[in-house]
């Protein structure tokens, strides 16, 4: 157990194995059942092939953009509960996903339906609502303190959140009722993505935010010290808060405007995961996002299949899992 | 002020006189606003921080974790300035981290949840994170401040220990006088962000100095048994 190479060669194994099937069974399911070798028989051309035509077209888009914000979700949980030194934090908590939730709201409302290069108005919007939030509550934690305050970041992202639910809210209301369905629809989450196109484009931003992940392990395992822990280890404190702060926000953002707000999973994930592999960030880092991937992608063969032919959101599916979970947590933590 | 390699160096002043400040500066966690602090006849400032951080170690008063990490975990922590940045520890640093847990009398500890140790435990296992770091100089913060008196001992021996057989040059801040006078070979006194006094204990550490720090009347006397002085503080002096 102590040795960390072992740890981390057996976690990203494991859940890796299980992303990967995750998002080659996923497919299988839905009202027309296809299989899997004769989506790979190489022998019938794909343009007679069915069911190859029915795996590549229709559900593996939606099974890789599950598994990329259940990744990016799942990740940026985890590095938002090391910045903000509190177990309980989401990737929501910063009110990133509220400003994700007005962008795209306004762009509905206001009937925006342009779309460039595959990307709609509406992702585009909540992308740049999210940006607003982030910069927001990055000037608040900068404006009080020469440093990075990371209560004050906390008690700014609280504010924001509800003060944008009010502003969601009063969009709902003036909307007529056709697009305040739509808005409600959209804050349920929802991965039923048009092709490739918008996970290509949510792609460099989750592959930056990633690259920024990979950097921060050793700085998160000292934060969770604290701060002056980690100065005296050799870590240059404020940079590491930044990159953590602004690499998970690229990533929640990215990841909602894609899928909407899919709660649940930010916290859910790295939960369990810690129990599993315990609280270094450089396993538990990489197993979380891996292990984010393949819950969601599950979540949703369940939110397709459990009422069938209904459909339901599947964040109604991560709440109703991760509702219990997250109070049961309450209890159980100290 | 200067402080020379080998020594215990005590740092002592009421609440709020500069002592965590004076603890940071030499730490290199705080620029100062005027003049220099140097390691060796180098600035600082000049020294990249990993490399300081192999150099300088620093004991805070209290670690709270966010998340629960085990006793080899956090020992294993102090090997991080050693690591290049992609770099998992090996088996050197394995080994250093757990003679450092030896050292400090907490091996046995190893797989223990680190929210699971009483507060001496704790302080150990936390002064075995920075031993770790093979650093030839300890900085500690109240390092007794919430300890009963058995753990108090405990803490005091092993820094003696670390000084004589280590040769470990250590500076710690602290409130309790009783534990200065035992350990520390000379003190640094504060007040008011000056230093007003500093020396070797048998001269620094006297009635006079106390009142003038803290407005309290004491005695001060060699004890014969412990074999060092003994403050015992008598009455309070309204100084408004």
């Amino acid at each position: 157990m102590t040795d960390v190479r072992r740890r981390l060669a057996a976690a990203v194994a494991a859940f890796g194995a299980l992303a990967a099937a995750a998002v080659l069974a996923a497919p299988l399911a839905g009202s027309t059942p296809i299989r899997l070798d004769r989506v790979f028989d190489r022998s019938v051309p794909f343009a007679d092939n069915v069911d190859a035509q029915i795996f590549f077209i229709a559900r593996l888009p939606r099974a890789l953009a599950g598994a990329l914000v259940g990744a990016s979700l799942a990740a940026a949980g985890v590095v938002f509960q090391a910045l903000l030194r509190n177990p309980l934090a989401t990737p929501f908590t910063l009110g990133v996903s509220a400003g994700s939730a007005l962008g795209a709201m306004l762009a509905i409302t206001l009937r925006l339906h342009l779309s460039l290069w595959g990307v709609s108005a509406v992702t585009a919007a909540s992308f740049a609502g999210a940006v607003c939030a982030v910069a927001i509550v990055y000037g608040m934690a900068r404006a009080r303190h020469s440093g990075f305050s990371t209560n004050v970041l906390l008690l700014a992202g609280v504010t924001l959140n509800a003060f944008f639910s009010a502003l969601i809210l009063f969009v709902q209301y003036v909307a007529d009722s056709a697009e305040a369905l739509r808005t409600v629809r959209w804050l349920m989450g929802n991965l039923d993505v048009a092709g490739y196109r918008p996970i290509l484009a949510a792609l460099p931003l989750c592959a930056l935010s990633f690259a920024a992940f990979a950097w921060l392990p050793r700085a998160l395992n000292l934060l969770s010290l604290d701060a002056d822990a980690a100065a005296s280890r050799g870590i240059d404190v404020l940079r590491a808060q930044r990159v953590a702060f602004f690499s998970a926000s690229m990533a929640t953002g990215a990841a909602v405007s894609l899928g909407g707000p899919i709660g649940f999973i930010g916290i859910i994930v790295p939960h369990l995961v810690r129990l599993i592999v315990g609280a270094d960030h450089r396993v538990t880092l990489p197993a979380s996002a891996l292990f984010g991937a393949a819950f969601l992608v599950g979540a949703d063969v369940a939110a397709r299949t459990v009422m069938a032919p209904v459909e339901l959101p599947v964040g109604i599916i991560t709440a109703l899992v991760g509702g219990p979970f997250f109070l049961w947590l309450l209890v159980r933590a100290r | 002020m200067a402080i020379d390699r080998g020594r215990i160096v005590g740092i002592l002043g009421p609440n709020g006189s500069g002592k965590t400040t004076l603890l940071r500066l030499l730490a290199g966690m705080l620029k100062p606003d005027a003049g220099t602090v140097t390691l060796e006849g180098r600035s600082l400032a000049s020294i990249p921080r990993a490399a300081l951080a192999r150099s300088i170690a620093v004991v805070p008063q209290e670690t709270h974790l966010a998340f629960d990490y085990s006793v080899l975990e956090i020992a294993l922590m102090g090997r991080y300035p050693h690591l290049g940045t992609f770099q998992l520890e090996g088996p050197r640093d394995l080994a250093v981290a757990r003679e450092a847990l030896v050292a400090t009398g907490t091996a046995s500890l190893e797989r223990r949840r680190f929210s699971t140790l009483s507060g001496g435990e704790k302080q150990r296992v936390v002064i075995a994170s920075a031993l770790a770091q093979e650093a030839e100089i300890l900085l500690l913060d109240e390092p007794t401040a919430s300890l009963d008196v058995g753990s108090q001992f405990d803490v005091s021996a092993l820094l003696a220990r670390l000084n004589r057989d280590r040769g470990l040059t250590i500076v710690v801040a602290t409130h309790d006088l009783n534990f200065a006078a035992a350990l520390c070979g000379s003190l640094v006194m504060l007040s008011a962000g000056r230093l007003i006094a500093s020396g070797p204990t048998g001269e620094t550490l006297t009635s006079l100095s106390i009142q003038a720090l803290y407005g309290v009347v004491a005695d001060v006397y060699p004890h014969r048994a412990a074999g060092h002085l003994t403050v015992v503080p008598l009455r309070r002096i309204r100084r408004d």
